[in-house]
């Protein structure tokens, strides 16, 4: 049994690796595709058609296709992502930069919104058709119409300019450099609780539906009634039978939203101007810069995959149905 | 269907859709004046609702900062949202249930090649993939209705694949497999149309995320074109004026949670009432 899980695992490593190399493929054939060049760009409208050339040789886009993606995957091999063409920095350092603010920001939003929307499915199953359960279904399902673009904007009206209780962009503000260490963190805090809130709210939106579903859809099951004929407690079998049976799909929902997480975090971290991965890449592609890009859509992509296993082994573990050999 | 609109929340829905539809086509009717219409800017911009301007016009909805009725953009807006939605999801559901459960039915390399091309797809960061297609090409309602399709066929395709699995396991289709049925008779007869409601309800999310992200696109300027009216420009277009005109913003911002609810509202009664 731990043999065919093992084996399970590694196909969807191979698998996974297949997919972040056909990513990365495809992006650097699009990004090479779209018009716009990066030596142009960087030299400005003044320049002569010498310089131009001059700038791209130097960059070394004078060399055929493959070569340049040959060199690129060489020196990516090597840990070396290249250098922002339009920044002159590292790339590794322009993303290493920028990696902490999109962390925190998705990483806070997505243990929220899945805790509170847990929470939120569950008491709603637990109080079906009630008053209560159809105020939280108005909500829940209002939440999850939003776009993140619009939400921001309306918290933004309310919060910022109407009561101007918080900042409406930036992670810290001006004059954080002179704060004391606890000052600035709550900086940060009052920094991070509109984009927080954005992106939570949404996501809370979709998972409570998708418990509160999950879990009615369980109350009809057989061996339900079978616990509720043989006398069990109605609350035990809530949360021992419906609810954790309830959180299967819920683990595999967690290892797929991540990519969508990262798509909502590129139209929060604009408006917000919130400095992190998803600025850093539609700047990338702005001025086509080819290095930033393709590091921050390889990342993307091993986030994906990384998501997707993760996902498998968390259902494996929750259900041992699909531990057995026959489930492949 | 007369059992589906017993559910107050179809009947909301379906109400909210119907009447979004025909404003959207009855646009020109519904509005005193044109959508891209401007006259004399400087007396006619950031008016609020439910004013009357200089020239005697009513403005339901208030005027943007070129004097521009909102109300006007609203209705002739909805046009492109709800069409672009609805082309958009008609690809994906299609080729969501096709890839769906052909993979759930054929073992071996085609599942493989099928999961495979859904993860690969799922994989793609969309956001990326859109900026980058929008460089390539001049951005259109068009070129945004295919990108949606082409890549929002993943969650139809997994929730009918899924299905599509324990319906294999299922004593009924065994029977019909030890009875001599071909695979291609078992995946027409018993398992897309029992795994046609995941779809349904997949598609009448989707059809409300892909409305999303078409404003989402014209919000960063690379779908829909101005001076043309699209529910993602207007919000973006208010998104600078929204101290002293928060109206520009919120109109278009409110009718797209509106419909996006109707068609989740729609969806969640599909549900139910099937599973019933």
């Amino acid at each position: 049994m731990i043999v065919t899980m093992a084996r399970r695992l590694l196909i969807q490593l191979l698998r996974g690796i297949a997919v972040v190399a056909g990513v990365v493929t495809l992006t650097f054939v699009l990004l090479r595709l779209a018009p716009g060049d990066p030596a142009e760009r960087l030299l400005g409208p003044a320049a002569t058609a010498e310089q131009v050339a001059a700038q791209r040789a130097e960059l070394g886009l004078d060399e055929p296709l493959p070569a340049q993606y040959a060199a690129w995957v060489a020196r990516v091999a090597r840990g070396d992502w290249g250098t922002s063409i339009a920044t002159g920095r590292p790339v590794r350092e322009l993303i290493g930069a920028a990696w902490p603010a999109t962390v925190r920001l998705v990483g806070l939003s997505l243990l929220l919104s899945y805790l509170i929307g847990i929470v939120i499915g569950a008491i709603q199953a637990a109080r079906g058709g009630t008053a209560l359960d159809t105020a939280l279904s108005v909500t829940t399902v209002t939440l999850f119409a939003m776009p993140g673009y619009w939400l921001g904007l309306v918290l933004v009206m309310v919060f910022a300019y109407g009561l101007r209780a918080l900042p409406a962009f930036g992670a810290a503000g001006l004059d954080a450099d002179f704060l004391s260490p606890g000052a600035r963190f709550v900086d940060s805090l009052r920094h991070l609780a509109l984009p927080l809130a954005t992106l939570t709210l949404i996501g809370i939106g979709g998972t409570a539906r998708f418990v509160r579903a999950s879990m009615l859809e369980l109350r009809r099951a057989p061996f339900i009634t079978v616990a509720e004929s043989k006398g069990i407690d109605g609350r035990r079998i809530l949360f021992q039978h419906v609810l954790r049976n309830a959180l299967i799909p819920v683990v595999t929902l967690l290892g797929l939203s991540l990519p969508a997480l990262f798509s909502g975090a590129v139209f929060v971290e604009a408006i917000f101007a919130w400095p992190g991965v998803g600025r850093v890449l539609v700047e990338g592609v702005q001025a086509r810069d080819y290095p930033v890009v393709m590091a921050a859509t390889s990342i993307s992509a091993i986030l994906v995959v990384a998501g997707n296993l993760l996902a498998e082994l968390g259902a494996a573990r929750v259900d041992p149905r699909l531990r057995s050999s026959e489930a492949g | 269907m007369r059992a589906l609109l017993r559910d107050g929340r179809a009947r909301f829905g379906l109400a909210v859709l119907l009447g979004m539809t025909l404003l959207a086509i009855c646009a020109p009717l519904v509005s005193t004046i044109g959508p891209t219409e401007q006259r004399d800017v400087v007396v006619t911009r950031f008016l609020a609702p439910f004013t009357t301007d200089v020239h005697g016009v009513l403005h339901p909805l208030g005027t943007d900062r070129l004097g521009r009725d909102v109300w006007a953009r609203l209705v002739h807006g909805a046009r492109i949202s709800l069409g672009v939605g609805a082309l958009a999801i008609l690809i994906s559901t299609a080729l969501g249930i096709g890839i769906g459960a052909i993979a759930g039915v054929w073992r071996g390399g085609i599942r493989a090649a099928l999961l495979g091309l859904t993860d690969f797809a799922l994989a793609l960061p969309r956001v990326v993939l859109l900026l980058l297609l929008a460089a390539l090409w001049r951005p259109s309602a068009l070129l945004v209705v295919i990108v949606l399709g082409l890549t929002g066929w993943m969650s139809v395709a997994r929730l009918v694949y899924a299905e599509s699995r324990s319906l294999m396991a299922r004593p009924f289709v065994d029977g019909a497999l030890a009875l001599g049925a071909a695979k291609g008779r078992v995946l027409t007869r018993h398992i897309v149309p029992n795994a046609v409601t995941p779809a349904l309800v997949a598609a009448a999310l989707g059809f409300g995320n892909a409305i999303m992200l078409e404003a989402g696109l014209s919000f960063l300027g690379i779908g829909v074109q101005p001076p043309a009216a699209s529910w993602g420009s207007m919000i973006a277009s208010g998104r600078d004026t929204l101290v002293n005109a928060p109206w520009v913003a919120l109109a278009p911002g409110v009718a797209l949670v509106l419909v996006v609810v109707a068609a989740t509202l729609v969806g969640d009664a599909v549900q139910d009432w099937r599973g019933a």
